[in-house]
Parts: C-alpha cells; sequence; structure tokens
C-alpha cells in the first residue's frame, strides 16, 4: 500500500504481508517526507526556527509553534504577558479544532462517508478566515514569539469568534452527530475495530485522544500544566474506556466540544494588556537547555533545546511529533486483522506526515 | 409555436436561412464582444453553428476539465483539499475529479515538498500518466525548494525531474492561487499548449 495511495494519510507506505484476508505482518515504510527539519532548526536563527516548527504537524501549525516558543522561554526564563497566554490559549484550542475537523473529514472518507468531509471544511474554512486575520496567513502562521505573540487580535475578531461557536456547536451537534453517529456503516467499521487495551497504550507511548481513547487519564493541559491551563475551570480530559476506533472518535469529538468551552471562557476572562514581553531589539538566548510539551491535537508535541549561549541559533533542537510515536502500534493493531480494517485502523490513527517524518 | 399546416415544408436552404439571415456578428464568438471570445481559433454564430479545426475544438474540449492526480505531499495538500471542497469547489472550473490512478488523470498537481526519497515515485507516476499531461507545481517547495532551499533531503524544484507547465507561487498558496492556477492551465491547454 501506498506510497500514493487513496486512502493512505499523506505518503506514507505500508508493506503488508497477507494470509488471505488476514494481516499477518505491516512494516511501516517513512520517510517520503523527511525533509531534516531538526538539521533545519540548527541552521537557522530562533526566530526563525518558529517559521518551520509550523511545517512539521501542518494541521494543527499553532501547537507546534507553542512548544518551538515555549521551550525558548524555558531556556531564557521569559515571563509572557497574561493577555499573550490567554490569546495563545484561543488559538492553539482553535487549531485543534480545525485538526480534527481534516480528521473528522477524512476520516469519513477513509470509511465510506463523503458528506462529513465538505461539512468539516465548511467549519475549518471558518477558523481560517480567522487565523487569516489574526496573523495574515491561513496555514504556516509564524504567529508565536518568544514573550509572546507577534500581533494582539483585531478589533471585532472576538465578537465574531463568538458568533461561529454558536454555529460551529450547532454544527457538531446536529450534523456530524447526526450524520456519523446514527450511521449504521460508520459504527460498524468503527465499533470494536482496533481496540488498543490501556497497558499496550502505555507501553507504546502513545499520547493524546488515543490514549484517552483507551481510558488512560491523562491530559498534558491537566497532568503537566502549562501557559494559563491550571487557571481555567473547564479543562476536563474527555475520556473513553472502550480503546477502539470508535472510543477515539468520540473522544475527538468531545475534545472539539471542549474546546468551544475552554475558548469562551478565555474570552469572558480575557485580560489587557501587551502581548508581547519586551526582550530587547537583539534577544540573546542564555545558554541552557529545555523539553517544553504541550497537549497537541494528535498527542504530546514536544521540543528539546539546547542553547550554547553564543550563537543565534540553537545547538540542538528535537521535536517530538506525537503522529510518530502513535505509529509506532499500528503493526501490533494491525497483525490478525482483515485487511479491509487497514484503512479505518490507521485512519484512526490520525497522523500527519509531516509530524512523522519531520 | 403553432405549426401552420398550410404551409408547404420546404428544404432548409443554407445560403438564405443560415448565413444570410443571420450573419455572423463580427468576429465574436457566441454573441460575446471579441477581446471575451472564449477559446481562439472557434468561430460561432448566433445559431449554434459552430467553424473551427479538429485541433481547435480538441483542444478547447480538453481544457473544460483536467483531471487531476491528487499527489498530495505535504501542507500543499490540505490547502488543495480544502479548493476542491465545499468553499472555494474546484469544481466549477471542472477540476474536482482528483483521481488515485494515474492512468486516469490528466494534470498532476504536485502539492508539497519533493524529498530524494520521493522524487523517482513522482517521475514514474508522471510517466504512468497518459499523454497529454500537464503538471502544475504548488507552493515554493515544489517550485524550487522554496524554504527548505538548503535541506539535505529534499529536491529543490520538481522541474529538474519532470516538465512543469504552471507554478503556483505561496507557502502554501491560497486555494484562489491554486484556482487561478488551473485556469492559466485552461488557457495554455486550448491554446494547444
Amino acid at each position: 500500500m501506498g506510497p500514493q495511495h487513496p486512502s493512505t494519510h499523506g505518503v506514507l507506505r505500508l508493506v503488508l504481508k497477507l494470509s488471505g484476508e488476514k494481516v499477518v505482518e505491516c512494516i511501516p515504510v517513512m520517510g517520503y517526507l523527511h525533509r531534516g527539519l531538526e538539521k533545519i532548526f540548527e541552521w537557522r536563527t530562533y526566530h526563525q526556527g518558529i517559521r518551520y516548527a509550523d511545517q512539521a504537524d501542518y494541521v494543527s501549525n499553532m501547537l507546534n509553534e507553542h512548544a518551538y516558543a515555549g521551550a525558548m522561554e524555558a531556556i531564557g526564563g521569559i515571563e509572557v504577558p497574561r493577555r499573550a497566554e490567554y490569546l495563545r490559549v484561543i488559538v492553539d484550542e482553535l487549531s485543534r479544532c480545525a485538526s480534527h475537523l481534516v480528521w473528522l473529514g477524512t476520516y469519513g472518507l477513509d470509511v465510506g462517508a463523503t458528506t462529513p468531509v465538505l461539512w468539516c471544511f465548511r467549519d475549518r474554512e471558518e477558523i481560517l478566515d480567522m487565523f487569516e486575520e489574526i496573523c495574515g496567513s491561513r496555514m504556516n502562521f509564524n504567529y508565536y514569539r518568544p514573550g509572546g505573540l507577534l500581533y494582539d487580535f483585531p478589533p471585532g475578531l472576538l465578537s465574531k469568534l463568538e458568533r461561529f461557536l454558536v454555529r460551529y456547536e450547532k454544527h457538531i451537534e446536529e450534523d456530524y452527530v447526526t450524520v456519523l453517529d446514527q450511521n449504521e456503516i460508520f459504527l460498524e467499521r468503527t465499533m470494536g475495530v482496533g481496540v488498543i487495551p490501556p497497558d499496550i497504550a502505555k507501553a507504546y507511548g502513545v499520547t493524546g485522544p488515543m490514549l484517552r481513547g483507551s481510558g488512560v487519564d491523562w491530559d498534558l493541559r491537566r497532568d503537566r500544566p502549562y501557559s494559563i491551563y491550571p487557571e481555567l475551570t473547564t479543562v476536563k480530559p474527555v475520556i473513553a474506556t472502550e480503546g477502539d476506533a470508535y472510543a477515539r472518535y468520540r473522544v475527538r469529538l468531545g475534545e472539539m466540544r471542549l474546546a468551544i468551552q475552554i475558548v469562551r471562557e478565555c474570552i469572558d476572562r480575557l485580560p489587557g494588556g501587551s502581548v508581547r514581553a519586551r526582550l530587547g531589539h537583539v534577544w540573546k538566548c542564555p545558554a541552557g537547555e529545555a523539553y517544553y510539551t504541550v497537549e497537541g491535537a494528535k498527542g504530546e508535541t514536544g521540543v528539546y533545546m539546547i542553547s550554547d549561549g553564543r550563537a543565534p541559533n540553537p545547538f540542538r533542537a528535537k521535536y517530538r511529533g506525537p503522529s510518530f510515536s502513535n505509529l509506532q502500534i499500528l503493526p501490533w493493531l494491525l497483525r490478525g486483522r482483515l485487511v479491509g480494517d487497514v484503512v479505518a485502523i490507521l485512519g484512526s490513527i490520525d497522523i500527519v506526515l509531516g509530524d512523522v517524518d519531520r | 409555436m403553432t405549426i401552420d399546416e398550410t404551409v408547404e415544408p420546404r428544404p432548409i436552404d443554407f445560403e438564405h436561412d443560415v448565413i444570410q439571415k443571420r450573419p455572423i456578428t463580427g468576429q465574436a464568438g457566441l454573441g460575446t464582444p471579441a477581446d471575451a471570445r472564449p477559446t481562439q481559433g472557434i468561430l460561432a454564430s448566433d445559431d449554434n453553428i459552430v467553424f473551427t479545426t479538429v485541433q481547435n475544438l480538441v483542444n478547447w474540449a480538453r481544457s473544460r476539465s483536467p483531471w487531476p492526480l491528487g499527489y498530495g505531499l505535504a501542507c500543499c495538500a490540505i490547502e488543495m483539499m480544502a479548493s476542491a471542497m465545499s468553499h472555494h469547489d474546484l469544481a466549477r472550473f471542472g477540476a474536482e475529479v482528483f483521481r488515485s490512478s494515474p492512468r486516469q488523470a490528466d494534470v498532476m498537481i504536485v502539492a508539497g515538498t519533493v524529498t530524494h526519497k520521493m522524487a523517482p515515485r513522482l517521475r514514474r507516476l508522471y510517466e504512468q500518466m497518459p499523454e497529454p499531461k500537464w503538471v502544475i507545481a504548488m507552493g515554493n517547495c515544489a517550485s524550487s525548494g522554496g524554504e527548505f532551499w538548503d535541506s539535505y533531503a529534499t529536491l529543490q524544484g520538481v522541474d529538474t525531474i519532470v516538465p512543469v507547465d504552471v507554478y503556483v507561487p505561496g507557502c502554501p498558496p491560497r486555494p484562489e492561487a491554486l484556482t487561478e492556477g488551473v485556469l492559466r492551465l485552461r488557457e495554455k491547454i486550448a491554446r494547444g499548449g
């Protein structure tokens, strides 16, 4: 299967050894999108690196930027203004919604439903329009800065965002749930397919919605708090216990609802003030190293950065992509399954090949 | 319209009924001004009689629905999907039928970074496409290497391995930009390119 196959996500290649209709062995072949991002981080200055962090998981760019900027701030001990932290959480959660919408649409295509993808991209376009107003770009935003954000939100955006959230909430409850949750074919193809027990999920280092779909209560927003998440009252991780593809679908849908709550709370409590700490014209990163993680749309997104204190670029920046770690479990999941379930299982992992190969 | 049955039917006189009675208005095609003529080399009168060469007709027909090969590689693939979806709706220009098989495709939209590992596959897929075929390089990476200009793993522009007809700049290009690229390609095909 692959690398150019209608149902693979991106350019993943799967070598499948079959016995009749049963999968005996599956070897994922990666690297078709390996662009040498971590090496490029070493060649670019700290500010330029933010732009390249966008390219890793290109469906939820803001979250990668948060990890990269957060690592810089952790090394430099930079205090981020409170307004910037709130705005960061808002764009993070919107980015998570955009990512889950792409997943929901393409997963619908994987299991044979064409309508959800059209509806999901309708909502995603609205989110991207707002991102465009915020930072001038639909994708690959380059919005985070060490010590804050590039710009404040433009006037009128918050009310536009609130109006969008009302519409979006209605779409989730009326459209997506109706077209998928009451769809016999969708239920048949996802329930009991690709079951991951909690201990196996932990052993393989699976994170994010996949881990929570297996019933493990682990969410970095609560358990390794960063930004202003500990102050928010609405952050309650969504858990499902079955561990199958349907449970992961429910978790992601729940996260979309949760994101609406979080964004609303942030809008209500949004403080005034600056969005960027004063660092001077030439900011020099002190020597040190830090690992900063955020709860990405697909799992733990982290950047491990080492600075030698002299050069304008990081000595080393390791990007931990959640898709790569989540993909490790695929050979275990596919062993003994029917070949028809391969795409349903692969789709439920929600990989982005930019994140896998980097 | 009622038919008067008392009048004797007569055969159509081409000179009298078609050409003399309704002369071709100016140089326009289908009643449009000359500068807005849809396709070069096609001359049409108001009563649906078209004068052209077979070559022009074939080019015109080809240009109206180029079927792309869905060759999404990286970030641009998401924008390519977005341009085919409900909001931007590439179907308005006949190019929404993304084929998974190169045998059924006319246009290869190379959307994203091409790495050295991917380059031989891309070349093979291009060779598997039947003639005539065109290539759109979508995004900076596919056009020239873009922001990965010094990466050890990426190809510096897809035109080093396949001939490219239309370059769409942007990182990633907006769906409107891709639509414009498809329209430019349509013009090129209609000109016989």
